[in-house]
């Protein structure tokens, strides 16, 4: 059904840290290892080992460069990118066969692929690029939050986040329900000012982004200025010793 | 957005044939038996033809039937339901007229408003995308549903028909162009809004994801080509516009020069299309730093 719930009780989601994200790229690489053999098709790749390897990812990590309006050092930032599981999703409106779809309970938009027709319309509707056509199984692919992994009671309990989340060595990533205010990831939006994406497209991600602090700024530093200044001008000790040793020579 | 052969002859050949039905349905010309028979194959080759065509590039075929189930909010799904409406309703216009020599005019008249509803339907498909800011206007509706009227009539052979429509599909067109070059720019859509740094400065890519393409790449980013834009422009501006509305102009009350004004009008049609697809920006483009 491509109507979209009115509200869902939870809104399940994530949360990164811009600040945090090293861009190590192992979210990218957990989240294709975990869905290419759990939930629905697995996620090819054409010419792997040839001169035009390409691929179906869930999750991609862009890095930027941002130049400070108040001057001081350009940053870089990583920026992964995943589904953003929009309150207004577009995809699942456009969708003609109902395979598209976003659930009551938890928010979480998913694909049935047993449903989908693979015309792609839902990918032109997605402002994010979070949906890619899988090019041999010919279906839909989109980050399912690993609904497979955060309801499993066969797998331990700290594993039961997804598997971007479970893997990140920055702890950049972290997964809450945003319906709740007390969530850790609604404290941490709350606290350090979370984002959305293009809010201009009005499509209400429940995912949200922490945005990088500010760096420190470099002092200026002529060209020709020593680079060693001498800490101390009368030394003690050996040190004391050794320079009077070496001016006498 | 990737110029895909198979929706380009799906909106040229369908808007065409739909187009043809809406002025059949109207009684402009008014036909029976044999010639109703001709007209009436000509229209649906086209419609169908065009639609069979769009079912290229479904990666999952055999799921197609299930594009009916979603009408409530799909303008995709709706497009199936009216497609199938529109040929059905004129199907049974069509069989009266080939072999009972009689012309239903109201049921003519529902079918030339299915007709332009469909050509409507197929327009929102493309006309309803935010992130297509190109498309993302009633002109892109307004000029489909011109252009079904314009080149349907070159098919009726009906010259005031095609003087009249295709010269407010021309003024129309010339407004898409205008406008449509501006208005990815005027939403306000950039990379720092994109990704939320322009708090801090002005955003630009220090790498991609990966160094190879991807699928989002390839279908929505397209940027080969934009070279030509100017003269793919005058092309369909020449062939598609000014070539028909001259011959019609020179032709009389029947459309002498019908099959050279098509034949132009078809390769013009062929060119807005191509472009249509291959200007239309992307905003998932701006996460590249391409559009």
């Amino acid at each position: 059904m491509t109507q979209l719930p009115e509200t869902t009780a939870k809104k399940l989601g994530l949360v990164i840290d811009l600040d945090t994200c090293v861009g190590c790229h192992a979210c990218v690489i957990s989240c294709k290892g975990w869905n290419t053999e759990n939930y629905g098709a697995p996620l090819s790749d054409v010419d792997a080992y040839g001169a035009d390897p390409h691929g179906t990812f869930l999750n991609r990590v862009h890095s930027f460069e941002v130049q400070p309006d108040t001057g001081g050092c350009a940053q870089t930032v990583h920026f992964p990118k995943s589904c953003l599981h929009c309150e207004d999703a577009p995809c699942v409106t456009v969708c003609p066969t109902g395979a598209s779809y976003k659930r009551s309970e938890d928010g979480i938009v998913l694909v049935n692929e047993d449903d989908c027709i693979g015309c792609g319309l839902c990918a032109w509707a997605c402002p994010y690029g979070a949906r890619e056509l899988d090019q041999l199984a010919g279906v839909m692919k989109k980050c399912t939050l690993c609904i497979d992994r955060i309801y499993n009671e066969n797998i331990p309990e700290v594993d039961r986040i997804p598997s971007c989340v479970r893997t990140c060595p920055a702890g950049a990533r972290h997964f809450g329900d945003f319906a709740d205010p007390d969530s850790n990831v609604s404290k941490l939006v709350a606290e350090r000012g979370g984002i959305d994406l293009m809010p201009e497209q009005g499509t209400k991600p429940v995912n949200k982004y922490l945005p990088p602090r500010p760096k420190d700024t470099l002092q200026e530093v002529a060209a020709d200025a020593p680079i060693l200044t001498p800490v101390t001008d009368s030394p003690k000790g050996f040190l004391g010793w050794l320079d009077k040793a070496l001016e006498a020579l | 957005m990737h110029p895909a052969p198979s929706v380009i002859i799906f909106t040229v050949f369908s808007g065409l044939g739909f187009g043809l039905m809406a002025w059949l349905g109207m009684g402009y010309p008014t036909v029976t038996g044999w010639t109703a028979f001709w007209f009436f194959t000509i229209a649906y080759v086209l419609a169908g033809g065009g639609l069979i065509a769009s079912t290229f590039h479904l990666g999952n075929r055999k799921n197609a039937l299930k594009a009916f189930t979603q009408w409530r909010t799909s303008w995709l799904s709706r497009e199936a339901w009216m497609a199938v409406g529109t040929m059905a309703v004129m199907g049974l216009f069509a069989l009266l007229a080939v072999f009972f020599n009689s012309n239903l005019v109201y049921l003519g008249a529902i079918g030339a408003v299915m007709a332009l509803i469909t050509v409507y339907t197929t327009s929102m498909m493309y006309a309803q995308l935010k992130t297509v800011p190109r498309w993302n206007h009633w002109s892109t509706s307004a000029l489909f549903i011109l252009l079904a009227l314009g080149g349907g009539a070159i098919l009726a052979g009906d010259t005031l028909g095609t003087l009249f429509f295709l010269t407010l599909a021309l003024v129309v067109q010339m407004y898409v162009w205008m406008a449509g070059d501006k208005r990815f720019a005027a939403r306000g859509h950039t990379m720092e809004t994109a990704t939320g740094l322009g708090r801090i400065g002005k955003v630009r890519l220090y790498e991609p994801p990966h160094s190879g393409t991807n699928y989002l790449l390839h279908e929505m980013v397209y940027v080969v080509g934009r070279k030509h834009v100017l003269k793919l422009r005058l092309m369909a501006l020449l062939m598609g516009y000014l070539i028909p509305l001259l011959l019609a102009g020179l032709s009389g009350r029947w459309f002498d020069l019908q099959i050279t004004a098509l034949i132009a009008h078809v390769i013009g049609m062929l060119a807005q299309r191509w472009l249509f697809f291959a200007e239309a920006e992307h905003v998932v483009g701006l996460y590249y730093d391409k559009r």
